[in-house]
């Protein structure tokens, strides 16, 4: 099932429904990465509310969703994993290192805000350099 | 009772059936303890007072219970039957194991009351010698399965008494608390076992969750020691609660905990740390973006 991709503002909101398989996962991968580019997006959102498993795999091509899109200038942040998938997550040593997380969508939107608050204010922003 | 004893006194003739003669004997010696009930339960009584058991019972107490043990315990070599015994035992568990009685005191009063049956035994019989042994012979292995029904049942209820207070204090130790929009506590007091560790982390998930938390500040002041498996359950439950998209702040290690966790080299690197539970809630609520300041500070001068 393919993932739909929303566009919002400077951010791209990935929102999976359900379960995925691994190919369905490296197409959400690709797809995210190119449109980075494509709406020169400067954050992206991974909605993982409706996932109740969350295997090895999958926990590595959200972290390489985070690392490839910094490269391509645009922060990640995971948001919605439940209680019980960050429990078995941590047992299995899946722990998303390097990659920022929110509790749900609207506490990534503001993440990515803040974050984009603290780029102007460094003086690194791609707008308003001054 | 008494006749029934006389009638058993006289020995069987020849040797019949191991088990008949057995219970022959069984009969004469409850006949026996029966007839010398008073003096051997006074004696007994005394020598567990001498033995300084029960010391949490008063000399009244112990007669009284001393009495309804004896009964039972003659009752039980008489019927060959432990139930009634096993009951009695459970019951006498449950009732002074609250006042501190020990293992050793409830085995070592069976002994003694072992001991002081086979003592009045020896006088009985003293003159005839093979009827002494065949007396023991009968007495002795109902003696100890006695003594094993009345120690096994001991701990068995100690162990229940234990198990049910585990659990009472398991639903009682994790409070997850709100102190402010946000920003939730977690004060944790005593043993940290897998259990609950597991336990704890599920509750503080899903209370992230529902009260929607950015901050969370586990106090450990309470905790006493850690180990590396404990640290290790500190370091999954923070790690877990970023996933949930939370910071926590992890307060009031003691100068032993800290020492113990350098020397024997937990990574604690990827947890905030903050020495008290004040220094704790300032940081969060700093990260929250709270000032706190005092009234004549934001009060306009007059």
């Amino acid at each position: 099932m393919e993932v739909p991709i929303l566009k919002q503002g400077h951010y791209l909101i990935a929102s999976i429904q359900s379960a995925l398989t691994d190919a369905d996962l490296s197409q959400l991968r690709e797809a995210l990465i190119e449109r980075v580019g494509r709406f020169r997006a400067r954050g992206v959102i991974v909605d993982v509310t409706a996932l109740d498993v969350m295997d090895s795999f999958a926990v590595r091509t959200l972290r390489d969703i985070a690392h490839m899109a910094r490269l391509r200038g645009a922060e990640t942040v995971i948001v919605g994993i439940q209680p019980e998938v960050a429990f078995a997550m941590v047992q299995l040593g899946l722990t998303l290192k390097g990659v920022s997380t929110a509790l749900d969508l609207e506490e990534g939107l503001l993440f990515l805000d803040h974050q984009a608050q603290l780029r102007i204010e460094r003086g690194s922003g791609r707008i308003d350099r001054g | 009772m008494a006749t029934k004893g006389k009638d058993a006194q006289s020995p069987p003739p020849d040797p019949q059936a191991q088990s008949e003669s057995t219970a022959a004997l069984l009969r004469e010696l409850v006949a026996h303890l029966r007839q010398n009930r008073t003096q051997l339960r006074e004696e007994w009584a005394r020598r567990i007072t001498r033995a300084q058991l029960l010391t949490a019972m008063t000399e009244e107490e112990i007669f009284a219970e001393a009495t309804s043990v004896y009964d039972n315990y003659v009752e039980a070599l008489e019927t060959g039957t432990f139930e009634a015994l096993q009951a009695y035992a459970r019951n006498l568990s449950e009732r002074i194991i609250p006042r501190g009685v020990e293992t050793h005191e409830v085995v070592g009063i069976v002994l003694l009351l072992r001991d002081v049956l086979a003592r009045s035994l020896f006088a009985k019989y003293h003159e005839d010698f093979t009827k002494l042994n065949r007396i023991l012979d009968a007495y002795e292995p109902a003696a100890n399965r006695i003594a094993n029904t009345v120690a096994v049942g001991f701990v068995q209820e100690r162990e229940r008494i234990i198990r049910q207070q585990q659990e009472a204090i398991r639903e009682l130790s994790t409070p997850v608390l709100q102190v402010r929009e946000r920003l939730l506590i977690l004060p944790i007091i005593g043993v940290i076992d897998p259990q609950r560790a597991r336990q704890l982390t599920e509750q503080l998930l899903r209370a992230i969750r529902t009260n929607r938390a950015k901050v969370v500040v586990i106090d450990i002041t309470g905790v006493a020691a850690m180990d590396s498996n404990v640290a290790n359950h500190l370091v999954q439950t923070v790690e877990a609660s970023r996933l949930l998209g939370a910071t926590v702040i992890v307060t009031g290690l003691s100068p032993e905990i800290a020492q113990t966790l350098v020397t024997i080299g937990v990574d604690l690197s990827e947890m905030a740390t903050v020495g008290d539970l004040q220094g704790g809630i300032e940081e969060a609520e700093r990260l929250l973006g709270y000032k706190v300041l005092p009234l004549e500070d934001v009060a306009p001068k007059v």
